[in-house]
This record gives C-alpha cells, sequence and structure tokens, in this order.
C-alpha cells in the first residue's frame, strides 16, 4: 500500500511536470527557406528555442496562426499547407494542396484557411481543424494578394485577369462576387488593419486600386494613377510585398515600383501627400506599431541596406547595412525591437528601435520571413 | 587522294588547335571574371524571387532546363540581358557582364556544371 501511495504521488508529480503550460504569446516562427525548416523563436528571451524540419519547399513561404496561438499554418511554395504545434512543436498535419503557392490566410474566426496558388491558379479553402479541402475556387491563372476581411470572407485577385474576388463563407455554399478592371498585371494586395480599404499594387501600371469593402458593390478606386511619369522607370529585380500597411496613423506608406521611393498616400481621400526618395527599389515599407517611422528595406542589389524614414518629417533619418539579403523585418508588438532575417549571414538580428542599436545576433539558416504569434489577432496577418 | 587525307588531316589538326586555344583562352578569361559559386546563387536566390529557388516557377515562368529547350544560348542570354519588354523580366544588364549572362544561360540550359 505504501509502494502504491508513493507510486501515485511519483505518477502526480510527473504530470505536474509535464503539464508546465507553454504560453505561446510571445513566441514567434522564422522561415528557414533553403533547407524547408522553421526556427521557433522567444521574443523575450531573444533565443531560438527549437528548429522545426519536413516543411517542404519554402522559398516565398509565410504563415498565419490560429486565434489561440497554438498553431502556425505553413503556406510553403510547393503548395504544401502544413499545422504546426508549436506547444509542441510538432508538425499537426499537413496537406500537399497544389503545385505552386503563394500564401495563404485564415479566416475571422479562425475556422477556415485559405491558400492562393500559382497552378492550378485559384485558391483552395480548408478547415482549419482537420486540414480537409471545403471550397476549391479555380480562377484561371495566378492568384495573388490573398486575405481575410470580416464576416468570414476572403479577397484575392488574379495576376493576369486584373479582376478582385470576395469569397464569403457566411453560409455553408460560399458566395463569390468579381470585380473586373482593377488595373494591369496586380502584383500583391493588402488589407487594412481595420478591414475596410482593399487595396492592390500594380505592376503593369504605375498606381493602385483600392475597393471600399464596406460598400455593398465595390468598385474599383484609382489610387495614384500615373505616379511614376516623367521618371525614367528603372528595372524591378524583386516585387515589393504590401504585406500590412504602412499605417502611420492620418497616412499610408506604400513601395513605388520601378521607381526608388515610398509614397505616402492619405489615410481618408487615398491621395497622394508626400514621397521620399529611397535608397533603392523598395521591398517592404514597414511602420513602427506606434507609426512614428517606417523601416525600408531593398531588393536586389541594394538589400543589404535599411532606411528607417520619420513619419513627421518624412526624412530618412538613419540608414545602415546589417548584412547581405536583408528579407523581411518584424516588429514586436508594441514595437521596442525589430528582428531582422539577414539571408546570406545566415542571422536574424534583433535592433532596438529607439536607440537602433544591435541586441542580438540569432543564427539561422537562410532566414526569410519573420512572424510573431500576435499576428493572429490583426485582420489581414 | 593521299593529299586530300593529309589536308584533311591538316584541317583537323588545325581545328583542335583552334579549338584547344578557344578553351585556353576562354577559361583564362573566365577564370579572371566568372565566379560560378556567386552565380550560381543568384540564380537560385535573386532570379528565384519571381522563379521560385527551385526554378520550378512563380510569379514568372519555369526555368527547369527541360522546359527551356526550345531557347537557343544566343536568344537566352538576350533576355537575361535586355528583358522582355511588357513582361515583369527586367533586363539585367546593369548588373552583369556579357560574359555571366552567357554563364547563366548555359547553367539554366544544363545545371551541372
Amino acid at each position: 500500500m505504501k509502494q502504491f501511495a508513493f507510486a501515485l504521488i511519483a505518477t502526480c508529480l510527473a504530470t505536474i511536470a509535464e503539464a508546465e503550460p507553454t504560453a505561446t504569446g510571445d513566441l514567434g516562427l522564422v522561415i528557414e527557406r533553403a533547407t524547408g525548416s522553421v526556427l521557433l523563436i522567444d521574443q523575450s528571451e531573444r533565443a531560438a528555442l527549437a528548429r522545426i524540419k519536413g516543411l517542404g519547399d519554402l522559398s516565398h513561404a509565410s504563415l498565419v496562426y490560429s486565434p489561440d496561438q497554438r498553431f502556425a499554418y505553413i503556406f510553403g511554395r510547393d503548395g504544401g499547407l502544413t499545422k504546426l504545434d508549436i506547444v509542441t512543436r510538432q508538425i499537426a498535419g499537413r496537406v500537399l494542396q497544389s503545385g505552386n503557392a503563394i500564401g495563404g490566410a485564415i479566416s475571422d474566426d479562425g475556422q477556415l484557411v485559405a491558400v492562393s496558388n500559382y497552378e492550378p491558379g485559384g485558391v483552395r479553402v480548408f478547415d482549419a481543424d482537420t486540414l480537409q479541402m471545403v471550397a476549391d475556387i479555380p480562377t484561371g491563372g495566378k492568384t495573388i494578394g490573398l486575405v481575410d476581411a470580416p464576416g468570414r470572407r476572403f479577397v484575392f485577385t488574379g495576376w493576369d485577369s486584373g479582376q478582385t474576388w470576395i469569397a464569403d463563407f457566411a453560409s455553408a455554399e460560399p458566395r463569390i462576387s468579381k470585380i473586373p478592371d482593377m488595373g494591369r498585371n496586380p502584383y500583391d494586395a493588402l488589407i487594412t488593419a481595420n478591414g475596410r480599404t482593399y487595396i492592390t499594387g500594380l505592376f503593369g501600371e504605375d498606381g493602385l486600386t483600392a475597393l471600399d469593402l464596406w460598400s455593398d458593390d465595390p468598385q474599383p478606386i484609382r489610387v495614384l494613377p500615373g505616379y511614376g511619369r516623367g521618371q525614367q522607370e528603372m528595372p524591378v529585380y524583386k516585387m515589393p510585398h504590401l504585406e500590412g500597411w504602412a499605417d502611420t496613423g492620418s497616412e499610408f506608406v506604400l513601395p513605388a515600383v520601378g521607381h526608388h521611393e515610398v509614397l505616402w498616400i492619405d489615410a481618408e481621400t487615398l491621395k497622394e501627400t508626400a514621397r521620399t526618395p529611397t535608397h533603392g527599389q523598395p521591398v517592404f515599407a514597414m511602420a513602427r506599431p506606434d507609426g512614428r517611422h517606417v523601416w525600408v528595406n531593398f531588393a536586389h542589389p541594394l538589400n543589404d541596406t535599411i532606411q528607417v524614414i520619420d513619419t513627421l518629417s518624412k526624412q530618412v533619418i538613419r540608414e545602415f547595412k546589417p548584412g547581405p539579403a536583408v528579407l523581411h523585418m518584424e516588429f514586436t508588438p508594441r514595437g521596442h525591437e525589430v528582428w531582422i532575417s539577414v539571408r546570406d549571414a545566415n542571422v536574424v538580428m534583433v535592433y532596438d528601435t529607439q536607440s537602433f542599436e544591435k541586441l542580438r545576433e540569432i543564427e539561422a539558416k537562410s532566414p526569410s520571413g519573420i512572424f510573431f504569434t500576435a499576428r493572429a489577432h490583426k485582420t489581414g496577418l | 587522294m593521299a593529299d586530300l587525307a593529309r589536308i584533311s588531316r591538316i584541317g583537323r589538326l588545325t581545328r583542335a588547335l583552334l579549338v584547344t586555344c578557344a578553351l585556353v583562352a576562354t577559361s583564362a578569361f573566365a577564370a579572371e571574371t566568372i565566379d560560378p559559386g556567386a552565380l550560381k546563387r543568384l540564380v537560385h536566390q535573386d532570379c528565384g524571387s519571381c522563379h521560385g529557388l527551385t526554378l520550378k516557377g512563380g510569379l514568372g515562368p519555369d526555368l527547369r532546363a527541360q522546359n527551356l529547350q526550345h531557347y537557343d544560348l544566343g536568344v537566352l542570354k538576350g533576355v537575361i540581358l535586355d528583358g522582355i519588354p511588357d513582361t515583369a523580366m527586367p533586363g539585367w544588364r546593369p548588373l552583369m557582364s556579357e560574359e555571366e549572362a552567357e554563364w547563366v544561360a548555359r547553367y539554366l540550359l544544363e545545371p551541372v556544371q
């Protein structure tokens, strides 16, 4: 009996030890693009916790988080959709859903995960629990700019067709509405944090096109048509990304295409308010969460540099060279640090955003996208 | 007949000699200017921005060798250097020499180098 009691106590103790909860609120993942792995990172510890392998071709990969910040849905270039449990650090599910994919989104209620595909062109929607496909929406061409919108909707755009489609999953059968004439060769899109405005950047013409998703019948709104007029167009060696508005309060900042500048737009009127010349073709122009500074990285061959622009003066106030191939930046949710992936140096660098001091280097293999779990609670991310 | 055979032998010799000279010249030249490691990296990482790290295509088309065989070397080199108008393919002339573009074209057509 004594032995039994001892065993019981031991078991209880073991269970308590195992049940030590893992808080995921300050964790994140870094895509290691060349090795098909992700690195689990801890923001507060400024450290890597684990590497999870076996995720396929992760060039140009991205991910979204479940509302409870436990699962990441990772979208690989090879069409792989992987559900990763960051508490157990195990792959919880994986499907190869297409031949060539370009990103994804999770619905506002966290129940649906959508992936946009180049081949076969279109969007496929999966049950977030089981990864069973619940809808296949062929668009007939390469599909870009997929975001979630409030009301269990997904919005996405065709590179060749210049059409934006809204897929509404409020009821069992998705309702699709199509908006033509968004412009020539939309290359990416984003949605504002309040879920109201969807904007596509255009490669085939100077300008952007917005949709007001609060409207019952959204119509294309031209933004900055012909912004490059009269200027020599420069070659674009890497398409800019429009992930998340660089929202500075009353204005938005966007990378120009074929011009070495960022464009400032009034958030209300969508009219140009200013432009800031930059070091190269901007790839990401990202506002620090408080909106005071905008950090910009650049396309090949000028991709070793970061510029920081002050929102009030719209001047570059800082320029530095973290290293070869700066691919992505992710701010901590309150903006006190920025984490920067420097692909060819095989490190993620952590900077203080007030002092610009480098705080830490974390080894990573060919790092690209950095994603903190706080994204789980943001529309469009 | 003997003369003809001799001429053809001389011809072969001359050709062989010329080829050898050309090879020596090319490799001597290449040794100075071509960095295959850097160019391979450029192909997969930077061309890969649009064409995919494995070159199987993305926003830009599939560049794997089996899908490029309809291109001859010169045309492919031209596309690399000057791009394709009205598409997203930029000209890389500002960033690479003719010799480097030719190396890249060759590498795309025959990746084992």
